[in-house]
């Protein structure tokens, strides 16, 4: 009895209904608190963004060249598989960075879920999180800042690993000897940032 | 690693538990129901084990849903209004006849019919959407299939 089939919308109208349908969860899910982390991705000079929110604040935020999927996976396992897109949720952080590239921004007023680094590495990008813009520090003074300046190459290694690049600004911490040292994101946007904010003479 | 991500998981599955839901409830209610049904299924994710087949799981909450939608419509109205009043423009071809045979099954017999000849699950996920053994499955779904039939040949 293959009529039975009849049943179907036909392909687009199908495909343009659930995802109409799928639209409606996101704002209810939204509107009735289930999302745990909303993620959303945001213009840069260096492509799309994703940044990924909780309820305590900015949890992720990964550049162009890491996978999506990859990403949101991580935040399943490690925050909440309750992970959904939300532009709600990511406002603020998306505002913040927008206004930042465009030269209108020092400052990060976001707040900081942290609960992706622990230990030694949460007290050095705390203390990352303090340097004012337009400012640089070397690893061993921020190793030093975090309680161990004997720790600079651990302290390399969390700055290497920070969650939170560009709003945990990892990019102000240079080598000793005033070398620019490493950056996850590429070197190269380590010096645009340091440009953006004038830290670089030139 | 565990449960993917939810964002995923609506992803990959909003197809066919809207398919399931516009044969199931009809096309004017499928929204709702589906919204029903991931909103249901967002409750619950965390506590979901990582192994869980996560297909039947959601089919099996869309299955329920759309029988209780059902159960609420026949209570309220007569069957026939959840048939759509107009075809959708998309589908001249729509046909109507078989519209509201299907919305005049019993819940239960219309949700094991759609998953069985719309979905082509076999009996033992039909059975598991609705939560019965796979020989009553089967029994719903040929019950079902036998009523439209009788009532296609009625109208013709």
């Amino acid at each position: 009895m293959s009529e039975i089939r009849g049943l179907r919308l036909g392909r687009a109208e199908e495909e343009a209904g659930a995802r109409r349908a799928a639209d409606g969860v996101l704002r209810a899910a939204a509107a009735g608190g289930l999302v745990d982390v909303g993620y959303a991705e945001v213009d840069s000079p260096f492509g799309p963004l994703l940044v990924a929110t909780t309820r305590r604040g900015l949890v992720r935020l990964a550049y162009p060249n890491e996978t999506p999927d990859d990403v949101l996976q991580e935040l399943a396992d490690e925050v909440s598989p309750r992970v959904l897109e939300s532009r709600d949720m990511t406002a603020e952080v998306s505002r913040e960075l927008q206004e930042y590239f465009e030269g209108d921004r020092r400052r990060f007023q976001v707040s900081i879920d942290w609960r992706l680094v622990r230990g030694f590495a949460e007290r050095v990008l705390r203390a990352t999180a303090r340097i004012p813009f337009g400012r640089v520090t070397t690893y061993k003074e921020i190793a030093g800042r975090a309680g161990n300046d004997r720790a600079s190459r651990a302290a390399g290694n969390a700055l290497g690993s920070n969650p939170i690049p560009i709003v945990v600004p990892c990019h102000r911490v240079l080598h000793t000897g005033g070398g620019l040292g490493g950056y996850t994101g590429g070197l190269e946007r380590k010096e645009f940032l340091l440009t953006l904010e004038g830290a670089l003479g030139g | 690693m565990g449960l993917p991500p939810f964002a995923a998981f609506l992803e990959e599955h909003r197809l066919p538990v809207f398919r399931f839901l516009v044969a199931a409830v009809g096309p004017n209610a499928a929204e709702d129901c589906f919204q029903e049904t991931f909103l249901s299924a967002l409750r619950a994710y965390p506590r979901l084990r990582p192994d869980s087949n996560l297909r039947a799981w959601i089919l099996t909450i869309a299955t329920r849903k759309a029988v209780d939608h059902g159960r609420r419509v026949s209570r309220t109205a007569v069957p026939v209004a959840e048939v759509p009043e107009r075809p959708a423009p998309e589908r001249p071809d729509g046909e109507p006849e078989l519209w509201r045979a299907v919305a005049e099954l019993p819940p239960k017999q219309r949700a094991a019919v759609v998953h069985r000849y719309v979905l082509d699950l076999p009996y033992a996920e039909v059975a598991a959407a609705l939560g019965v053994s796979e020989e009553a499955a089967r029994a719903a779904a040929m019950e079902g299939r036998r009523k439209l039939r009788a009532a296609l040949e009625a109208t013709r």
